[in-house]
């Protein structure tokens, strides 16, 4: 493997887990749940994929030829990321969860 | 119920041949062919459970609109990030509703997840009619310039794939 | 160099678990708990991937895949369970 490719291996899995970390730290430290909500929701569904780019680099640079089957992951990853996301939001809702008082508008009572 | 037709999502049944072809990480012909036969058989099978896909007018400008996404997707996240490492005190959050001129389900359950995946905002909950959708967001500081935001950038042009208006 | 690069995401992964942990013990509701095995789940997947770099093996691609599918599953019957009491109505 050349050592341009192994850079670009190595930026993506760096990208890759601080991403992850970022969303670990937003569901740790913000106040109230639906902030929180915001945390995983994006920041690790795009690091998961920086993971998935980086093993496809890889994989694409041994012997054994182009692999692609990583995608189907993040694919369906990126489907499935709002709609537990918004099952989640729903069912807060339901409880009353509190939330923090810098927020403005309320949520509705169905 | 519709009557049984022989390939009923033509779309369907293609999506199936590529997951299984990525699925077996193999482009061989022989698995061309099991990927051809499993995506004409399952949709074939299961017609019943699935919802009439609406019709897709303008197939190239849906093309754009899913690169214009991602693109939105990696902003999002950058921004998504310098919130949550900045001090939490000074966030703005906000429940905002936003009224939907989309009515078809699948339009539907398409801008809701892409407002989850964009910029600061997650999609709380549709209200019961469908006219208005519930978003919750970590920082902004005007609702109504988030609203046409929203509609000017997701919804207007999934109006246009689907129904072909321009409104 | 790559194995430098490995080791440190290994400990920022691990960092990050462990954050995910800690709010899954601090609870304080329901939903934060589902939020926390969500990240949990989401966050192995990463890891696995990373391992499958990391030992040259591809096998760890299933692994993950199936994490994938089985915990979304998850999230959602039990989200489902706490917005109506019942799974399948």
């Amino acid at each position: 493997m050349s050592t341009w490719m192994e850079i670009l291996v190595a930026i993506f899995l760096l990208l890759g887990s601080v991403f992850s970390l970022v969303g670990a730290i937003g569901l740790y430290r913000l106040p109230d749940f639906f902030m929180r909500l915001h945390g995983p929701t994006k920041a690790t569904t795009l690091g998961v994929g920086g993971m998935v780019i980086a093993s496809m680099i890889y994989f694409a640079g041994q012997e054994q030829g182009i692999s692609l089957h990583e995608l189907l992951i993040t694919l369906f990853l990126f489907i499935t990321a709002p709609v537990s996301a918004h099952m989640l939001a729903k069912a807060a809702m339901q409880q009353k969860l509190s939330i923090s008082e810098q927020t403005r508008g309320k949520p509705w009572e169905q | 119920m519709k009557a049984r037709r022989f390939l009923p999502h033509p779309l369907l049944s293609l999506c199936l041949m590529g997951v299984w072809m990525l699925l077996m990480n193999d482009m061989t012909f022989g698995h061309l062919l099991l990927g051809a036969i499993l995506g004409w058989l399952i949709p074939l099978v299961t017609q019943v459970f699935w919802i009439t896909p609406p019709r897709i007018y303008r197939p190239f400008r849906l093309f754009r609109f899913f690169f214009l996404v991602l693109g939105d997707i990696v902003v999002a996240n950058l921004q998504v990030a310098k919130l949550i490492l900045g001090p939490t005190s000074k966030l703005r959050p906000a429940f905002v509703e936003i009224p939907m001129l989309l009515e078809d389900e699948l339009a539907l359950t398409m801008l809701a997840s892409i407002i989850s995946l964009t910029p600061g905002t997650v999609s709380a909950d549709l209200s019961d009619d469908r006219k208005t959708l519930l978003v919750h967001t970590l920082d902004v500081a005007d609702d109504e310039q988030l609203i046409a935001e929203i509609k000017s950038r997701y919804e207007a042009p999934l109006l246009e794939v689907f129904t072909c208006s321009t409104t | 160099m790559l194995d430098y690069v490995i080791a440190l995401c290994l400990l920022m992964l691990g960092i990050a678990l462990i954050l995910t942990l800690a709010r899954l013990i601090k609870g304080p509701d329901l939903p934060d708990r589902i939020l926390a095995l969500d990240t949990l789940y989401i966050n192995s997947i990463a890891l696995l991937v990373l391992f499958g770099v990391w030992l040259g093996s591809d096998l760890y691609f299933e692994a993950a895949l199936l994490i994938a599918v089985m915990g979304f599953i998850g999230t959602v019957a039990v989200a489902k369970y706490l917005l109506r009491g019942d799974i399948i109505e």
